[in-house]
């Protein structure tokens, strides 16, 4: 049996003291494409952001339980939040490329990160273009402002500019939610390449697309986590009612 | 009877664009009056040699240096202070009572009026300071008086970076710190830097104020312990005792011209850096 990735073990999170996430239970292996579906304010987006702690940001979060990265506690106080951000990549569900050129963009997180070496940029960079299906795309044309991109583009920038960071977690917050079905496949496209490497957390309000890119996929209601299952199981012979009236549009 | 809405639409347009061209004409009017009176009596001489006879003859070189060294001095040190409580009251508080009476402090200031800025400098660093009327005295003085300004603009910059921009920056791992200077302040800039031209404007503008706290002196500023009359007092001197109206107009001529040019050359920096950072 492998060893998860990431262990979530009887996790709460709220916000000035209302519950968003309950006693949650999950775990993230290498290699796996975890889709979490949920209607409206189950839950999702709190739990995607309490992996890399951006929680910790908002006024009132509090939150107990324990999420282990590779058996270590990333609430623990000596734990680098920066680093663990950078190792936790986060794509958000519209795409926010940062006023700046795409070359300014995608150094960023490295920036940050101390390394300054041009050569070192310039591989990472193509390497995290390539795996984002952008590279031949914007190759040309590095300097250009981000913002000219299409939507689709600049949700592949924004994918690349969190792998240029070599991340082993991938958390992705609706990603497709604003654009059309042909981006959409090259993104669904990315992450079947990308989970050869990583560990994916797709949140999606897509149903179908959690039936199609994800390995399993766990359905939250309210806070709770209702059922987990490989995805194939989940769509045709879910084992809770509620996550069949979800799946069926009785409800969300 | 009914009004179609296309005639009301057009009346006001009409009604507007009449509007916005009076304010022009009334700019133009101001300028040109000025310039046609003073311009005239601009030359080389004026600008390069000192004042003769309290101002008669001569011309208005000492002015020119100490309207450049109090406005600058006083935007320099107001700058770094605005720019550092602005970036405190938006990225490193949460609103509460503190920010609050900082914000309704920063208000109350602007509103004062300068001469009593000017008397409050003229009490505190002239006198229980020890500065005298001086460049000093002077340029602290316009510093405290353009202080709300410039936290207020750079706040206003601040806030309309979208908040995206922070979540993505702490995503990728940055600190509070090199988010503020890296993604806020990079794209906070244009806006701040209205801000302390306004302000720079403000200060190459005033009168009260410096007559109080720099002096009226007529000789070149030395060091910044000497007196120094600015451009505006000096209009203001030499119209009030009837000294030279030629004069008077020549400076004001002087000082609408700097103050235009530079308003041009913060717009074309401006845009040169929104080009060169992107849209």
């Amino acid at each position: 049996m492998q060893l998860p990735k990431i262990s979530v073990q009887g996790f709460n999170a709220s916000f000035n003291g209302k519950p968003a996430v309950k006693n949650l239970d999950l775990e993230i292996f290498a290699q796996e494409r975890l889709a979490i579906i949920g209607p409206a304010s189950s839950g999702k987006t709190t739990f995607l952001r309490s992996l890399n702690r951006l929680n910790d940001l908002e006024r009132g979060f509090s939150h107990s339980g324990d999420i282990l990265r590779d058996g270590k506690n990333i609430y623990d106080p000596d734990i680098d939040v920066a680093e663990l951000r950078r190792k936790v990549g986060m794509v958000y569900a519209v795409p926010v490329p940062l006023p700046w050129s795409i070359y300014d963009n995608l150094v960023y997180g490295l920036r940050l990160a101390g390394i300054r070496d041009r050569a070192t940029l310039d591989n990472r960079i193509e390497v995290a273009l390539r795996y984002a299906f952008l590279w031949d795309e914007v190759k040309d044309r590095l300097q250009e402002p981000a913002n000219v991109l299409s939507g689709g583009q600049q949700q592949r920038l924004c994918i690349a500019r969190v792998l240029v960071l070599e991340p082993d977690v991938l958390v992705l917050d609706e990603p497709c939610s604003g654009l059309d079905p042909i981006s959409t496949a090259k993104i669904e496209d990315a992450l079947v390449a990308l989970k050869e490497s990583h560990s994916i957390v797709l949140v999606t309000n897509n149903t179908k697309q959690a039936a199609r890119a994800s390995d399993r996929t766990a359905f939250l209601l309210l806070g709770d986590l209702i059922e987990v299952g490989p995805t194939s199981q989940i769509f045709t012979r879910p084992t809770q009612k509620r996550t069949n009236d979800y799946l069926v549009g009785q409800f969300g | 009877m009914r009004v179609s809405p296309a005639i009301i639409q057009r009346i006001a347009v009409v009604f507007m664009w009449a509007l916005a061209a009076i304010t022009f004409a009334v700019l133009v009017f101001i300028l040109a009056y000025v310039l046609l009176h003073g311009l005239p009596h601009v030359t080389w001489s004026f600008l390069t040699q000192s004042p003769a006879n309290m101002g008669r003859a001569g011309g208005i070189f000492p002015m020119i240096l100490g309207t450049f060294l109090v406005s600058g001095l006083s935007v320099l040190v107001a700058a770094p202070v605005g720019v550092a409580t602005a970036i405190y009251l938006t990225e490193y508080t949460h609103e509460g009572r503190m920010t609050a009476v900082i914000r309704f402090g920063a208000d109350c200031l602007a509103g004062v009026p300068s001469i009593i800025f000017g008397l409050f400098g003229f009490v505190f660093f002239a006198i229980t300071l020890r500065m005298g009327l001086s460049v000093l005295s002077g340029s602290l003085t316009l510093a405290l008086m353009v202080l709300p300004t410039i936290i207020r603009t750079s706040e206003e910059a601040i806030r309309a970076v979208p908040d995206t921009y922070r979540q993505v920056s702490y995503g990728l791992g940055s600190t509070r710190w090199q988010m503020v200077l890296y993604v806020v302040l990079r794209s906070a800039i244009p806006g701040i830097s209205t801000g302390i031209v306004l302000s720079l404007g403000r200060c190459i503008s005033e009168t009260a104020a410096v007559m109080l706290t720099a002096g009226s002196a007529l000789r070149l500023p030395r060091s910044l312990f000497d007196s120094s009359r600015t451009l505006a007092l000096h209009f203001y001197i030499l119209s009030r005792e009837g000294i030279s109206m030629a004069n008077a107009y020549a400076t004001a001529s002087v000082l609408i011209i700097a103050i235009l040019a530079l308003n041009l050359l913060a717009y074309w920096l401006m845009r040169k850096f929104v080009a060169k950072v992107g849209r």
